[in-house]
């Protein structure tokens, strides 16, 4: 053998079949032939040029199996997005999506309707439910016929958590910063609400599932805040700026017990 | 004609010692696939719904036989390590399972198919199946090749591309399985896979098992006896949480007499051994 390449001599011979070849001549040429398109073009050829009982027998098989070929139809178009999309949302999320558009939209129109000036902007109130109710959707035995499956997988677990939780967010919160806008709130107090109940969601969802933690949070959010609010006409005292370090608390301290307990998104039990 | 067949036959003793990579002659460093001793699952708060089970599961196909609600489902799971084990010790490829980590690297070696096998009915069972190889970190290159084959294996190449919602019952237990083999895994676990598979694609199936069983330890639950006739190495009947005996398919069947209960030997030796003592005798 020459270098690189096996020798000319080599490739020829084993194109006839010879079987004078040494065993380990003919183990390293193939396992070279696997690896090298060069050579296999040089078998290619050699055999064409050798033993035209080959080539006449590959003639054969060919002209027998072009009318099968060609009665057969070519595979259909194959659709990449929606696979790209499937890692980073449950397929069953679209309807999910739908929502928040909706309820954003409605956050809006209720807000520009004027439901009085002393009011608080609804906004305000639905922002930290919607990431809440998405992290619910992407890791709920109910909504993801599939979650067993996906339970078992080796991507299970804190990543897939965080990958879905990602997409959440980077659907409700892009959607949410317009309305924000026009409704003149500040960024920080609807986005902080909603980042630290995301992460109490995912950190008590870790202990009694995802679904509950998220139905828990998500009632005492209406209890605690909204309706308070409704009641007074004024923002809660959760509300106001004052609220702020509160919620940053929050979600630190939820980051920090979901980074603890991580373990505990790759078995049945946070699916719930 | 005599010299093409001459190559052929040469081609192919070439071909049998191809080069092989050094991860495929590599020693395994465990004795058994699968090994639990005192192994406690429990289901809810408070029961075990295995308790104390001491087994040891090589290559070949393993039949787990038993009455409903002997915990079947819950050793299965427990051996795909979705269910953490309460107590004892469970190895898998040698790596002790439980306590806190992921498995990352273990779940890449088990194929799962699940009692209740959830689907996306939009996807096509191509879709859905490299979605579930991505989820079970086959590399990306390898993804297209994988699925294939895998489809191929459970005879659905032909209906690949059409969505899931459109395959019968059985197809869909075969995207199923096809699903659980994508990954080459080296523990296979399939939780009552026969169910809604008609006796033509049943008898596929076994033919299937034993293919897999060469090289692969393969866990089958079921309920029917004659499955585990027809396609097991080894038999492990479970009852109660707790292992009842572990033999052949011959071995189970010499444990009957012509008194037991059954219409197949397999059947009598079944219910001999469920009998044994301590059990309760004609109840559901």
């Amino acid at each position: 053998m020459s270098g690189e390449h096996p020798a000319v001599r080599l490739v020829d011979g084993y194109a006839r079949g010879d079987t004078d070849l040494a065993a380990d001549d003919v183990w390293a040429l193939e396992a070279h032939l696997e690896a090298c398109r060069i050579c296999r073009d040089r078998l290619s050829a050699s055999v064409t040029a050798q033993t035209p009982a080959v080539t006449a027998l590959v003639g054969t098989v060919w002209s027998g199996l072009e009318p099968q070929l060609a009665g057969t139809a070519p595979a259909p178009p194959r659709r990449r997005r929606s696979a790209w999309l499937s890692g980073w949302l449950t397929p069953v999320m679209v309807p999910w999506l739908a929502m928040v558009v909706t309820v954003t939209l409605l956050a809006l129109l209720l807000d520009l309707a004027g439901t009085g000036s002393g009011a608080v902007p609804p906004v305000l109130l639905l922002a930290p439910v919607l990431p809440v109710l998405g992290v619910a959707a992407s890791w709920s035995r109910g909504l993801d016929p599939a979650y067993e499956l996906t339970a078992a997988a080796p991507r299970a677990g804190l990543y897939l958590v965080l990958r879905r939780t990602a997409s959440v967010l980077a659907v409700v919160v892009p959607a949410l910063l317009p309305v924000g806008w026009a409704t003149g709130v500040m960024a920080a107090q609807w986005l902080l609400p909603s980042l630290a109940l995301t992460s109490a969601t995912l950190a008590l969802g870790g202990v009694v599932g995802v679904t509950r933690a998220a139905v828990a949070l998500v009632a005492v959010w209406a209890g605690a805040v909204v309706a308070p609010t409704l009641a007074a006409s004024r923002p809660a005292p959760a509300l106001q700026t004052g609220g702020l370090p509160v919620w940053a608390l929050v979600l630190a301290l939820g980051t920090a017990v979901v980074l603890a307990r991580r373990s505990a998104y790759s078995v049945l039990d946070a699916h719930r | 004609m005599t010299t093409s067949t001459t190559i052929t036959t040469t081609r192919k003793d070439h071909h049998l010692m191809s080069a092989v990579s050094a991860a495929d002659i590599a020693p395994t460093p465990y004795a058994w696939e699968i090994r639990a001793t005192g192994l406690k699952v429990g289901v809810g708060r408070k029961r075990m719904a295995v308790d104390g089970l001491d087994l040891t599961l090589g290559t070949g196909v393993h039949g787990l036989l038993g009455p409903n609600g002997a915990g079947k489902t819950t050793l299965i799971r427990a051996l795909a390590t979705v269910l953490r084990p309460a107590g004892g010790t469970l190895e898998l490829l040698g790596e002790s399972v439980g306590g806190r980590g992921g498995h990352r690297a273990l779940r890449r070696r088990i194929g799962y198919l699940p009692q209740e096998f959830g689907y996306y009915k939009r996807f096509t069972a191509r879709e859905f199946i490299e979605y579930m190889a991505w989820l079970k970190e086959v590399p990306k290159a390898d993804i297209p090749g994988a699925v294939q084959r895998a489809v191929e294996r459970v005879g659905l190449a032909d209906r690949a591309d059409e969505r899931m919602k459109a395959l019968s019952g059985g197809m869909v237990r075969r995207v199923g399985i096809a699903q659980a083999i994508v990954n080459d895994p080296a523990i296979l676990l399939l939780d009552e896979p026969t169910v809604g598979l008609d006796p033509a694609q049943r008898l596929r199936f076994r033919e299937l098992l034993q293919e897999l069983g060469t090289d692969t330890c393969v866990v089958v639950s079921t309920h029917l006896v004659e499955d585990v006739a027809a396609a097991c190495t080894d038999v492990v009947l479970f009852a109660e949480g707790r292992l009842v005996f572990q033999g052949t398919p011959d071995e189970l069947a010499a444990a009957g007499g012509p008194e037991h209960v059954g219409d197949s030997p397999l059947e009598r030796g079944y219910s001999a051994l469920l009998q044994g003592p301590g059990r309760g005798r004609g109840t559901w």
